[in-house]
């Protein structure tokens, strides 16, 4: 066959993880969700949140799961973990630097910010997207507008904020990451 | 003298003062909230009679209040286009994205005042015979998230939410829903569609206006967080005296969030058109203007999608005096008062009430293309014009930060960001892309001409090698 | 009993409320409210209706007459106006006494714009031609530009836009955005995702038509990418109308690609033959081979639809082993072009000796309702009994039928088919073992299959088989007439709902193979010295005359799309519903093709299998 005969599968993104099962107390909160709709599918966005939060990312096996939670079919949720930035589909560090990148974060020097803690910790201070360390501990990714632009810089380790982060206290927020 | 006017932001920040219902009940919490489902109806001279919630909704039209999220439309008016007769279910969600660049104002009330919202909601669901609603709050915000579960659960618990609020037999249950990092669903029917378990593609309008077909294809109202404090406010004072704040037709307060090259950023609560530009920059209540040996070189008036105003430019506005003649005036943009009205007449637009100050260390090339990579990164890709326009901006303007612009670029960019705007997509963030281009190129053309043309040259001597790249802007400890 | 009622008069439709619009200074009206094209109901007609009944011309993608409105290509943007209204409220005039139009200062999409009353469209003003020149330039600048290689060239929207409205060069000097290619999305589909403009009308006919929550969007912004979920094929019944409306070269059909060029293909008007349901299409064709069956638009039958099953039921037309001669015992070294001659001659002598009640007929409901009705007009003239053969299979919900018989009803009408269909069949084997039966006339079924076992025709004086493909029983045949292929002649169907519908020539036969209605009409009058029109058309027009149930047809009047007559069920009575597309019951769709062994594969030769 000529190589343009040639085909190639659907590419596939989603990591497996074959060991993938939702706890109970997941499992009750899920349910409680969902009732907060009158349509299953609402609650999709919140059930990812919550399988991540637990897993740290969103597997195959849990866009599944969610799928027929919800009475979709996988290909809905697919859409979701690729449209919304939030969600990521491979394990990211154990500490999460969320370093904003627009406008008046990178006025105030996000940029640099963003440097320092790559330097630090061995990454590519000119990637924008997720970099893990390899000991899987730490993940810095540049991310747009957290809503705090009057604190410039502004960044968060997991899901607390940091304003008005100087490289001062940039090593601090990393010293305090155990 | 401006003067910031705390309504809103009372509470916010004063020592002592926690997101706790108790705190909030302390000062006067919910107060109003039992007032309003007690309203007995009104009989008119007319002999018509208005119930509670028709009297609310009145009192909101009066007031003259206009949506804090961006567009600045009568949030009287977009009540008032919900359709009642449906037979369906009315459904109101609250706009907590706070997402557009420079605004940072609703996490303040959501982080550290949340009743206050609350009741603002529930005076809103209540007024619009609403019965189930939801708090759409960006992903960011997972603190901001489980305070607001924590307020919606004592809520209930007094019987500000629930089954037979305050016994007078309305229903209302009110669930918050995160987002997930997707500056789209700012954009009410991206959010509506996000809330709906979907990509948060815009609707097309028509036929999808929410007030008609919204969430669940049910009448909607979609409302900021800050709108929805003023609606709380509003029922407190009635209509006609809220209106009294402000100037006309740009009633109440709005809080202002300043960032960028100022040396106190910071949120400020005025009254409308109460202080300029300049004022709100400059004054020490204020922004504390630019820091030492700093002049100013632009300013983004309302979040990032406005149009940029150049120091210096003059606008050429209509006023109306006390005595009622209407006179036009040249004034400077930082005479302009930051209202809705005459930002617009000014060629921008009040946005989101967000200031962004540029001074005269910044690189303005360097800026929009920060910029126009945000709009790249946030561009949902549903509508051809935003999809294709704003990656090709933002590439463009890539090239001119690394040394490889060209003279023509200018040009260039302008007529990719005029195919964009103007109805040609789905939803406003073909403007909100292609505004701060079509601005930033037409006002400082000289600085992307000449950023080709050095470049050109550069090539031209050095070979094809890229020229230096640069700094955004001077370092905020330089 | 299955009969036909005449055609009834319709109760006059309830008046339609039109609405009068402007489009480019010329006046229309249309109706003011449009079926929704999946829930049926009536929904506001929106502008690009009107510029169509005016003839104006508005280019677009993503809009699909047959799907839900998207509204996401932007390229039907027009320019609009509405009657000004005075503070007042009441309309604001010229000088001369008409209503003063107000224009819009925004554009709007065409496709989603609801009408209202004295609304004027421009769809030719600089400004809209600038809109479609930009949109038309966002869409080309990821675009890989690979039109020589690409199957949709010829027919290809992003193409015939360029030409209108694109510009000849291009200034995007970035690096474009790169997407999968060649992506294998199910057994008969390829994408090539950088082609894909992301218009969605897979996604809503596969979604919103089929049932199918296949296809999707991934990804965000420039870098959003169609796909199906990784590791599900996508393989319903009806993927390849994905292929025939992607607007572009993303989706193409394995059949299909790289087979021809689409400008050299001839296209003729034909009818799908692998069901009941009798689904208009277009065959695609050059130099008497057939490349392709493609849908063709008509709302009585398949709105513009047809299943995989059957479009890709055609190669058995250009199959090597097609009957390509005439059988006929005394015939040996005859010149060819006397054949055909001798054979019916001989045939016809055979059967004018036949005793009443001694000839039997097997006509296959595959044939036409002309052929049909000849070989029903001849078997009562012998007293012969005659039946079909039925053959069922699964039905979808939306257009595979149950009955596999393109022309059940034709069988029916014509009188050919016992009630039940196939109810004879035991009789003629009685009949044929008890000796009273000795000539069977077999027309295009191999009834080895259906009971009448080779033992059995072996013990006939004449058995006489037309077919087309070589089987058991056209081994068996004293006399044998090489037939056509429906893309190799002309004539009708009566589908499954009565619609009585007409197919044209494609290609030539092969050999010596000869329409059937041609030489059944030279048998009759040999045979009975009856007069049969001698055209099709005549023919058509004769039987509508003689049959009922046909009464009031012409062969011209049936148009490209058919008429209807009314067909009586005991079970059903009168069937003439003619419901939207719409799968009621979205799980009953069939998500997978069906083997495809109809006419083609059915008697295929040993170790051959039906590959799609």
């Amino acid at each position: 066959m000529s190589e343009i005969h040639s085909m190639e599968p659907i590419p596939n993104p989603l990591r497996e993880q074959p060991d993938f099962a939702v706890p109970p107390d997941i499992a009750a909160e899920i349910d409680e969700l969902i009732t907060h709709y009158p349509k299953k599918r609402s609650a999709s966005l919140m059930l990812l949140h919550a399988v991540q939060e637990r897993f740290g990312y969103v597997s195959r096996q849990a866009v599944e799961w969610i799928a027929a939670k919800l009475e979709l079919q996988p290909i809905n949720v697919y859409e979701l973990v690729t449209f919304y930035p939030m969600f990521h589909r491979a394990p990211l560090g154990k500490y999460h630097f969320k370093i904003c990148r627009t406008l008046s974060c990178a006025l105030g020097g996000s940029y640099k910010l963003h440097e320092h803690f790559c330097t630090k910790l061995g990454l590519d201070p000119h990637a924008h997207g997720a970099q893990t360390t390899k000991d899987g501990k730490f993940t810095v990714e540049f991310v747009e507008c957290l809503a705090a632009c009057g604190t410039a810089p502004v960044m968060m380790c997991n899901d607390a904020f940091h304003e008005d982060v100087s490289e001062q206290r940039a090593d601090e927020i990393l010293g305090g990451c155990k | 003298m401006a003067q910031e006017y705390r309504q809103i932001l009372k509470y916010v920040d004063q020592p002592g003062y926690t997101p706790d219902i108790d705190c909030y009940l302390r000062n006067g919490g919910y107060e109003v909230l039992k007032r309003v489902v007690a309203l007995p109806p009104k009989t008119l001279p007319n002999g018509q009679t208005l119930s509670g919630p028709e009297q609310l909704r009145q009192e909101v039209m009066a007031s003259g209040l206009r949506g804090r999220g961006g567009a600045g439309f009568s949030c009287g008016l977009k009540w008032s286009f919900v359709d009642r007769k449906s037979g369906k279910p009315i459904y109101l969600i609250c706009n907590a994205d706070e997402s557009e660049p420079g605004t940072f104002k609703d996490k303040q009330i959501l982080y550290k005042d949340p009743h206050q919202m609350i009741e603002g909601m529930i005076i809103a669901c209540y007024a619009n015979d609403v019965h189930l609603a939801y708090i759409y709050i960006r992903g960011e915000f997972a603190e901001g998230a489980k305070i607001l579960n924590r307020a919606l659960k004592d809520a209930r618990a007094k019987n500000f939410l629930g089954k037979n609020i305050l016994g007078c037999g309305y229903d209302l249950e009110i669930h918050v829903h995160r987002g997930a990092g997707a500056y789209i669903c700012g954009e009410e029917t991206g959010l509506i569609e996000s809330l709906e378990g979907k990509r948060a593609y815009p609707r097309i309008k028509p036929p999808y206006f929410p007030a008609v077909l919204g969430l669940y294809l049910c009448p909607t109202i979609v409302n900021n967080v800050e709108t929805l404090c003023a609606v709380r406010h509003i029922a407190a004072l009635g209509g006609a005296q809220y209106a009294k704040l402000g100037t006309p037709n740009n009633t109440g307060t709005r809080i202002v969030s300043i960032s960028g090259h100022v040396r106190k950023p910071g949120y400020y609560e005025v009254e409308v058109g109460k202080a300029t530009i300049g004022e709100l920059i400059n004054d020490p209540i204020f922004g504390g203007g630019l820091r030492e040996g700093r002049k100013l070189k632009a300013v983004i008036p309302g979040g990032s999608s406005s149009k940029v105003f150049k120091a210096g430019e003059r606008f050429k506005l209509k006023r109306r005096g006390l005595d009622g003649k209407e006179t036009e005036q040249e004034v400077d943009m930082l005479d302009l008062p930051y209202d809705f009205d005459s930002l617009i007449a000014a060629g921008s637009m009040s946005g989101s009430g967000a200031i962004i100050v540029l001074d005269d260390s910044t690189d303005i090339v360097a800026v929009l293309a920060n910029m126009s990579e945000f709009y790249a990164h946030e561009s949902c890709g549903q509508c051809t014009p935003c999809r294709e326009g704003s990656l090709w901006m933002a590439k463009v303007l890539h090239r001119l930060t690394q040394g490889e612009g060209r003279k023509g670029d200018a040009e260039y960019l302008a007529r990719i960001a005029d195919n964009i705007p103007g109805g040609r997509t789905v939803c406003a963030f073909g403007e909100a892309c292609s505004w701060p281009v079509q601005s930033f190129v037409a006002k400082f053309k000289e600085e992307f001409v000449a950023r080709g043309a050095a470049d050109e040259e550069h090539r031209a001597q050095q070979g094809t090698g890229p020229a230096a790249k640069r700094e955004l802007a001077a370092s905020p400890q330089g | 009993m299955s009969t036909a009622l005449p055609t009834q008069t319709q109760p006059a439709p309830p008046p339609v409320d039109k609405i009068k619009v402007r489009v480019n200074g010329k006046d229309v009206e249309v109706p003011r409210t449009t079926p929704d094209p999946v829930s049926g109901k009536p929904v506001p007609t929106t502008m690009i209706q009107a510029c169509f009944a005016a003839g104006a011309i508005v280019p677009h993608y993503c809009y699909h007459p047959k799907l839900p409105v998207a509204g996401n290509c932007r390229m039907c943007l027009v320019e609009f106006g509405t009657p000004a209204v005075g503070p007042d409220r009441k309309p604001i005039l010229n000088p001369d006494g008409t209503t003063k139009v107000a224009k819009s200062p925004r554009p709007a999409i065409a496709c989603a714009t609801p009408l209202t009353p004295g609304m004027e469209i421009y769809t030719d003003t600089p400004a809209v031609k600038q809109m479609r020149e930009g949109v038309l330039e966002f869409l080309l600048i990821n675009h890989p530009l690979d039109c020589p290689i690409c199957d949709q060239a010829g027919e290809c929207r992003l193409q015939e836009y360029s030409v209108d409205y694109g510009q000849s060069a291009s200034r995007f000097v970035e690096t474009k955005v790169h997407k999968p290619k060649r992506v294998d999305l199910g057994p008969r589909i390829v994408l090539d995702d950088e082609r894909c403009i992301l218009c969605t009308r897979c996604i809503r006919f596969t979604r919103d038509i089929v049932g199918d929550e296949a296809l999707g969007i991934v990804n965000r912004g420039s870098y959003n990418t169609l796909t199906a979920y990784p590791g599900k094929v996508f393989d319903n019944n009806y993927t390849l109308n994905a292929v025939d409306i992607c607007p572009v070269g993303a989706l193409t059909s394995k059949d299909f690609r790289f087979q021809m060029r689409v400008w050299f293909l001839k296209e003729t008007k034909s009818l799908c033959t692998s069901c009941a349901t009798g689904c208009n299409i277009v065959i695609g064709s050059r130099e008497e081979k057939i490349y392709r069956y493609e849908p063709r638009e008509n709302d009585a039958v398949n709105a513009c639809w047809m299943c995989d099953y059957g479009r890709l039921n055609y190669r058995w037309i250009g199959r090597s082993d097609r009957l390509v001669e005439v059988r006929n015992p005394k015939a040996e070294g005859r010149r060819q072009s006397e054949r055909w001659a001798a054979a019916i001659d001989e045939i016809a002598g055979k059967l004018k000796q036949a005793p009443a009640g001694s000839v039997a007929v097997v006509a296959s409901a595959r044939q036409t309702n002309e052929e049909l009705y000849l070989l029903a007009k001849l078997a009562k003239a012998l007293g012969a009994v005659t039946d079909s053969v039925p053959r069922t299979g699964a039905s979808d919900r939306l257009l595979l039928n149950a009955d596999r018989n393109p022309n059940s009803n034709g069988a029916r009408l014509t009188g050919i088919a016992a009630e039940p269909m196939g109810s004879n069949l035991p009789k003629i084997a009685e009949g044929i073992r008890s000796g009273r039966i000795k000539t069977l006339i077999v027309v295009g079924e191999d009834v080895t299959r259906h009971g009448l076992g080779a033992d059995l025709l072996g013990k006939l004086e004449t058995l006489i088989v037309s077919d087309i493909l070589p089987n058991a029983t056209t081994r068996l045949a004293h006399y044998l007439l090489p037939g056509c292929a429906q893309a190799e002649k002309r004539g009708t169907f009566t589908n499954t709902k009565g619609r009585v519908q007409k197919f044209m020539k494609a290609v030539e036969p092969p050999g010596e193979a000869r329409a059937e209605w041609d030489f059944l009409r030279a048998l009759a009058l040999n045979t009975t010295g009856q007069k049969d029109a001698v055209s099709i058309e005549g023919l058509f027009n004769q039987m509508a005359v003689e049959i009922p149930s046909f009464n009031g047809l012409t062969w011209a009047g049936l148009g490209d799309t058919g008429a209807t007559v009314k067909i009586y069920c005991q079970d059903r009575g009168i069937d003439d519903t003619e419901q939207p597309l719409t799968p009621t019951e979205t799980s009953n769709i069939q998500h997978r093709t069906p083997n495809i062994q109809s006419q083609g594969a059915r008697e295929k030769p040993a170790g051959a299998t039906a590959k799609i």
